[in-house]
């Protein structure tokens, strides 16, 4: 037994309440969304015909079994909607890491730079634009954007245009918000792996004669690997599944899986299809999920 | 030497530009919300105007408040779980179940909302909930509980460990040395963890339309089926009221750590 | 079992003879323990006892099991085998708080959300002693370490020296019928080192408190210490005090680690009364002195410190009242290594070995001194060596 073990055990008491709430607020409704992607759409409330019902008995379950379909995942692949914005979620997701990771570097990468006492002042800088409201934000950029917007006319006023160029609901605008708003999760750990960097290292690479961008592709950068896998992760895994940003700023005519989704649910009414939509998503970030999962453990873990 | 300026001048450069690409927009908004003109893009002079339009607006004052509760509620059970599922992460060394929990805790930071949203709605079908507060505030504890867990898990992390076995052995048990020691100083992690789970829950639009009830709207909710309509001076003003009261949160809540974090073990509980 | 233990001020047990413990019973007993770390033994069946008002050293190197042995000792691991008696009652299995044992951390681990006074009131507190009592124990610690004016200050408020005299007031605060120092010197630079150890012994002759040191630093261990055990690889590999320790260390590795030394090794040729003579390969033929504990072995060692060692122009020098067999051994100056109060010289003898002797600079001109290259003879009395089994 060691300190370690007498704390452990009061500690472990501590996690008796979240567990069970996670495990029914976050673990148990993925069983319904499974049990749900695999019923028959009804027009009725809810929309769906339930599948299990465990009080009904053995009998009743059996047939519950058969009835069971995988009608509403054949559905998927087969609608080019669907394959069409599984196909877009994930090309824009990857567009839009890349541009995060590649704006989001040299801003990191100056903040590390500072002195230390700037340093601070610019992490809170970074982080406050996060605290503001997502949907605000958005919605900050439809003010810019719009029509006669205010960046319409300052391109107008400076003669770089003749007349005002349409923005809103356009892939630019999109990635826009995207990018503004992922903006601080690729920045923040990214810094954290700078800035815990030691400056020797770049120092010792500039000594033995490497010119700077060599310090940087051999030193710096692959140092900073697990800083960049933090942050493409924390921006891919929830962009796939973005609604807000592509229904407000994008235009219509092709649909990311979160909005389609979003549809199917709302406008209608077919929750087994949503449900099955959702696996699908679920299913392809698992692997990312997990990757990412990994990394948190082993950072928040680091030096047990 | 001069390579060296050169290189901290475009630090300095594209720090200085990612922080305007970040501030720019929300003062915008900020300045329009005072524009007289019904224009959004015609500058007519400062006016408080759409401030009054909105105190006047009952469906999105009731939306307002209807946040604000869910806000509150949510953030204080998502802080008290979420710490309590911190301390067993990082102290309670192995235990059975241990990677299905911590699974469970990080998965939702990075989850697309359309798919936490929606498979809490079917739970609460399925439950014969009715929609409405409380299953907004669960949902919303749920997402920001795991948020809590991080902040406060990382300071956790950090503490020096011999910290809590000196306690002990200047006579502490376990528990006692957690209170004494241990807890006043996480207590900034716990605050800060509050705080964000207060403007997550704030600012969540789609796990909050999947988990409402018909007449329950949250301001997100309303904000969301306006701006789809367009552009509207009101939502600039009620979105500079959001983000007012979450500047104010904010310095209370920076206050409030300091201020503990520089009092003596009186403060401490125990 | 908790109940049992004393939790009384072990300074007034002291006084009444109370709980004192009893002639020949040291007050601490460590029999056959052992701890694992999965599979890595990091202490190995040591059994040691601690007297009463003893100042013992725990010395040895990074990983020997020192601190694993010291955190025994204050409950936060627990031996899987052997047991821990403390005034003959078995502790092994105590939590910490139920100990009357504290401990002065490494980190110091002060309380950083509370000022030096309430972290030196902090363990008084947990005993449930009275306010008032509490308020003068701690200016009677704030006195004992001459921290008077900084009872307000917070610990990163405080410098390294102070932060130290916190920690030690801290632990010193419950009259514990033992204190455990793991390092305490660690974090302080060299001058505040010397005065510190000078104060700590002080401060341990007037309370007459039992002081257990875990140190790397046998400099420390030798200067504080009345008696040092020294580990290696989670073994105790001599017991002794520092004096013992240096001149008439065990074995090859303590006499490696204590101090510097010259080795030799050789076999043994003959008995000569109570002298020994060893063939060595690289110092010819050795007479050394019959070690206490007689040898068997035919493989010895032969170990001499470089202080004993004497460097001479023209030959053995015979001093009065000396034993008439001397070892020398001609050489070559090798290398010179001025220190200040002391110079090393390295001589490369004719017989291939290398002999370290140190000499002190008794006088400021260099008249006496060696130069590279120069022959010299190199010699010491039988005496002076140290037989060891290889």
């Amino acid at each position: 037994m060691s300190s370690r073990r007498i704390f452990a055990r009061p500690a472990r008491f501590a996690a008796i309440a979240p567990y069970l709430w996670m495990a029914l607020f976050f673990l148990v409704p993925f069983g319904f969304v499974l049990k749900i992607s695999l019923s028959q759409t009804a027009i009725a409330q809810p929309p769906y015909e339930p599948v299990f019902d465990l009080t009904a008995g053995w009998e009743a379950l059996k047939t519950a079994l058969a009835a069971l379909s995988i009608d509403n995942f054949r559905l998927l692949i087969s609608d080019d909607i669907y394959v069409f914005a599984y196909a877009r979620s994930l090309i824009v997701a990857v567009t839009a890491t890349a541009l995060l990771l590649l704006i989001g570097y040299p801003i990191a990468y100056g903040m590390a730079r500072l002195p230390k006492r700037w340093q601070a002042v610019a992490m809170v800088l970074v982080i406050v634009p996060f605290w503001t409201s997502f949907l605000i934000r958005i919605y900050a950029w439809i003010n810019i954007l719009q029509h006669d917007g205010l960046l319409n006319q300052i391109l107008l006023a400076l003669h770089l245009v003749s007349q005002p160029v349409v923005w809103l609901s356009t892939d630019s605008a999109m990635y826009i918000g995207i990018v503004y708003s992922y903006l601080p999760f690729m920045i923040l750990p990214l810094y954290a792996t700078l800035a815990k960097m030691e400056r020797a290292l770049e120092e010792a690479a500039g000594d033995l004669g490497a010119p700077p961008w060599q310090v940087f592709w051999l030193v710096t950068f692959p140092l900073s690997l697990p800083g960049v896998g933090a942050g493409v992760l924390l921006c891919f895994i929830p962009i796939v599944g973005e609604f807000v940003i592509p229904d407000l700023l994008a235009g219509s005519n092709s649909l990311m899986i979160g909005q389609t989704l979003w549809l199917e649910f709302f406008t209608n009414k077919d929750w087994p299809v949503a449900s099955a939509a959702a696996i699908v998503l679920l299913v392809m970030l698992l692997l990312p999920l997990l990757l990412y999962e990994r990394l948190q453990k082993r950072q928040l873990e680091q030096g047990r | 030497m001069r390579k060296l300026s050169r290189l901290s001048r475009f630090n300095i450069a594209s720090l200085a530009l990612g922080l305007a690409f970040l501030y720019l927009p929300i003062l915008i908004l900020v300045i329009y919300s005072f524009n007289a003109s019904r224009l959004v893009t015609v500058w007519g002079g400062w006016s408080l105007r759409w401030y009054h339009e909105f105190f006047n607006d009952r469906a999105m004052i009731e939306a307002a408040w209807m946040s604000l509760r869910v806000a509150v509620s949510s953030a204080t059970i998502a802080t008290l779980l979420g710490t309590l599922a911190a301390v067993a992460l990082s102290r309670g060394e192995r235990f059975r179940g241990r990677t299905l929990f911590s699974g469970m805790l990080y998965a939702p930071l990075v989850m697309p909302e359309v798919i936490t949203g929606l498979s809490l709605l079917l739970l609460f079908v399925a439950l014969n909930a009715e929609r409405g507060f409380w299953t907004v505030t669960i949902a919303h504890t749920t997402l920001t509980m795991c948020f809590v867990a991080v902040v406060v898990q990382s300071r956790l992390g950090s503490l020096d460990r011999s910290l809590e076995e000196a306690a002990m052995d200047l006579g502490c048990d376990p528990v006692r040395a957690f209170v004494a020691v241990t807890l006043p100083l996480i207590a900034p992690a716990i605050v800060a963890g509050w705080m964000l789970a207060f403007t997550l829950s704030l600012d969540d639009l789609v796990i909050a339309s999947f988990t409402t009830g018909p007449g329950s709207a949250t301001l997100p909710i309303r904000i969301y089926s306006e701006v789809r309509l367009g552009v509207k001076p009101e939502i600039n003003a009620i979105c500079t009221l959001v983000i007012a009261l979450i500047a104010v949160v904010i310095v209370i809540a920076s206050l409030v750590s300091k201020l503990s974090s520089s009092q003596g073990e009186s403060a401490a509980p125990l | 079992m908790t109940d049992e233990l004393p939790r009384t001020d072990a300074a007034a047990n002291a006084a009444s003879g109370d709980q004192h413990p009893v002639a020949g019973q040291p007050l601490l007993r460590i029999e056959g323990v052992s701890k694992n770390f999965g599979t890595f033994r990091a202490v190995d069946g040591v059994s040691l006892d601690i007297r009463a008002g003893e100042f013992f050293a725990l010395l040895g190197p990074s990983g020997c099991g020192k601190t694993t042995l010291l955190r025994m000792l204050a409950g936060f691991e627990a031996p899987d085998e052997g047991r821990i008696l403390l005034g003959g009652k078995d502790i092994a299995q105590a939590l910490p708080h139920e100990r009357p044992i504290n401990m002065m951390f490494q980190s110091y681990a002060l309380f950083p959300h509370l000022s030096s006074q309430d972290n030196i009131a902090f363990g008084l507190k947990r005993a449930g002693m009275a306010r008032a009592d509490i308020a003068a124990r701690v200016a009677e610690m704030v006195a004992l370490v001459k921290l008077g004016g900084l009872e307000k200050r917070k610990p990163d408020q405080l410098s390294g020296g102070q932060r130290q005299r916190v920690a030690l007031a801290r632990a010193l605060a419950r009259r514990p019928q033992l204190l455990l120092l793991d390092e305490p010197l660690a974090a302080l630079d060299k001058k505040l080192r010397e005065s510190t150890q000078a104060e700590l012994m002080e401060l341990q002759r007037r309370l007459g408190m039992t002081f257990i040191i875990v140190t790397h630093d046998q400099e420390e261990a030798m200067t504080m210490a009345s008696r040092i055990g020294v580990m290696n690889a989670g073994k105790l590999a001599q017991v002794a005090t520092p004096r013992e320790l240096y001149e008439a260390p065990r074995s090859r590795w303590i006499a490696e680690f204590v101090g510097d030394v010259n080795l030799f090794d050789g076999e043994f040729r003959l008995r000569d009364g109570h002298r020994l003579v060893i063939a060595t390969r690289e110092a010819g033929t050795l007479v050394a002195a019959e070690p206490r504990e007689p040898v068997s072995e035919t493989k010895l060692s032969v170990a001499i410190r470089p202080e004993k060692v004497k460097l001479s122009r023209r030959g053995p020098v015979f001093e009065a009242g000396r034993e008439t067999a001397i070892n020398s051994l001609d050489g070559v100056i090798a290398d010179i290594c001025y220190l200040g109060g002391t110079t090393t010289y390295k001589v490369k003898l004719d017989d291939g070995g290398m002999v370290q002797a140190s000499v002190v600079n008794s006088a400021r001109l260099d008249v006496d001194a060696y130069s590279v290259n120069q022959r010299v003879i190199a010699w010491f009395t039988p005496d002076d060596c140290v037989v060891l089994s290889s």
